[in-house]
């Protein structure tokens, strides 16, 4: 099973692991779960949908990143699954 | 024209995202040495996701790319260059690699459809490039010389010392062929990021040798680069002062005049217009 890591746990950041999977799972830890976990589940959404992918399983460990590292450290992961030099 | 020139680390997102608040007329976002190898990949994608989201105004921004002759230097220029960013800084600059850079990023700009040309400033920090400096001050998109003086030092085999004898050649050689093709001379940035008399000295040296620019690698570094880089309250008010007197005397067809008792004449006259550009921009 592929899998692989993006990011890191320091503040303002978040460390993502995506893996191979049959269906859609997205796990979210936060600091700020209550005040933005929605949102970072829709940057998760948007960032899948603008890639195509449907099937996956996203963990994101966040420590207060804003949108656009979500989205960077998402996509990172996801390349270095698909072993693709950004 | 630039005095202060920021590093920031491409891939710390608490760092980019406070870009926005330093004083620096640019900001040098580090995709080289400030980023572990494991992670270019990261720092890239990071770096491309925040210029999309945040625009920096009026601070020019520059990319210090990896080295072209490294296996990340083509892959940055892919990425990140765009119409968000203003100036490649390139390490380990050689007229070869000059040329190279050129035609490259004139290829991304017909690509992209850019709707500018993007500068280069090269990093001297060899001795061949010290050796090379008419045609990298020279080559096509060059706007600005910064003198690296730690890599420098490495490849002179010279201990890096306060007063900084060993870079004193480089800094009077950057600065004479910066001048020689109008385009900016940057100092080295002073490593002790505790030391702000220090860093006054070293500023003030750099600025005296005809330097007009210094990076920095801390924040608080900003403040003291651009008050010893712009041009002081009294050196505007005699600048202006030279200005009325040559308007006078140009009226009274006079070729000859002088200022407190000082003779004045045509490279005073000059150095008096660009202080008071230089004033103007800054707001002294």
């Amino acid at each position: 099973m592929k899998i692989a890591a993006a990011g890191s746990l320091e503040s303002n950041d978040c460390y993502i692991t995506v893996k191979e999977s049959n269906d859609l799972q997205i796990e979210i830890n936060s600091i700020v779960f209550d005040q933005f976990g929605n949102q970072i589940r829709k940057v998760i959404h948007d960032t899948l949908e603008e890639l195509q992918i449907t099937k996956i399983y996203v963990q994101c460990n966040d420590k207060g990143a804003l949108d656009y590292t979500i989205k960077a450290r998402l996509l990172t992961a996801i390349a270095r699954m698909r072993g693709i030099h950004a | 024209m630039r005095r202060s020139l920021l590093f920031i680390p491409s891939n710390s997102p608490a760092m980019l995202q406070n870009a926005d608040i330093f004083a620096a007329d640019a900001i040098i976002f580090d995709l080289e040495d400030a980023v572990a190898i494991t992670e270019k990949d990261a720092a890239r994608i990071l770096l491309d996701q925040y210029l999309n989201k945040f625009s920096l105004n009026q601070t020019e921004v520059i990319i210090r790319i990896n080295s072209i002759d490294s296996e990340f230097g083509f892959d940055d220029l892919n990425k990140i260059v765009s119409d968000q960013i203003d100036t490649i800084m390139l390490p380990k600059a050689s007229k070869e690699d000059l040329y190279i850079l050129n035609e490259y990023l004139t290829k991304i700009e017909l690509n992209k459809l850019l709707n500018k040309k993007i500068q280069v400033i090269p990093i001297i920090e060899l001795a061949s490039s010290i050796i090379n400096l008419k045609e990298i001050a020279s080559a096509p998109r060059v706007n600005g010389l910064l003198l690296g003086a730690e890599d420098l030092s490495t490849d002179l085999e010279v201990v890096r010392t306060e007063q900084g004898i060993e870079i004193q050649y480089a800094r009077s050689v950057v600065v004479m062929y910066a001048k020689a093709f109008k385009i900016d001379a940057i100092d080295t940035p002073y490593i002790n990021t505790k030391d702000e008399v220090g860093l006054v000295k070293d500023a003030q040296f750099a600025s005296s040798l005809g330097m007009n620019a210094k990076a920095c690698i801390h924040p608080n570094q900003i403040e003291v680069v651009n008050t010893v880089f712009s041009p002081s309250l009294k050196d505007v008010d005699h600048a202006k002062k030279v200005m009325m007197a040559y308007e006078q005397a140009q009226k009274e067809g006079k070729g000859a005049f002088s200022v407190d008792g000082k003779m004045v004449d045509k490279p005073i006259i000059e150095r008096a217009k660009l202080l008071i550009k230089k004033a103007e921009k800054w707001g002294v």
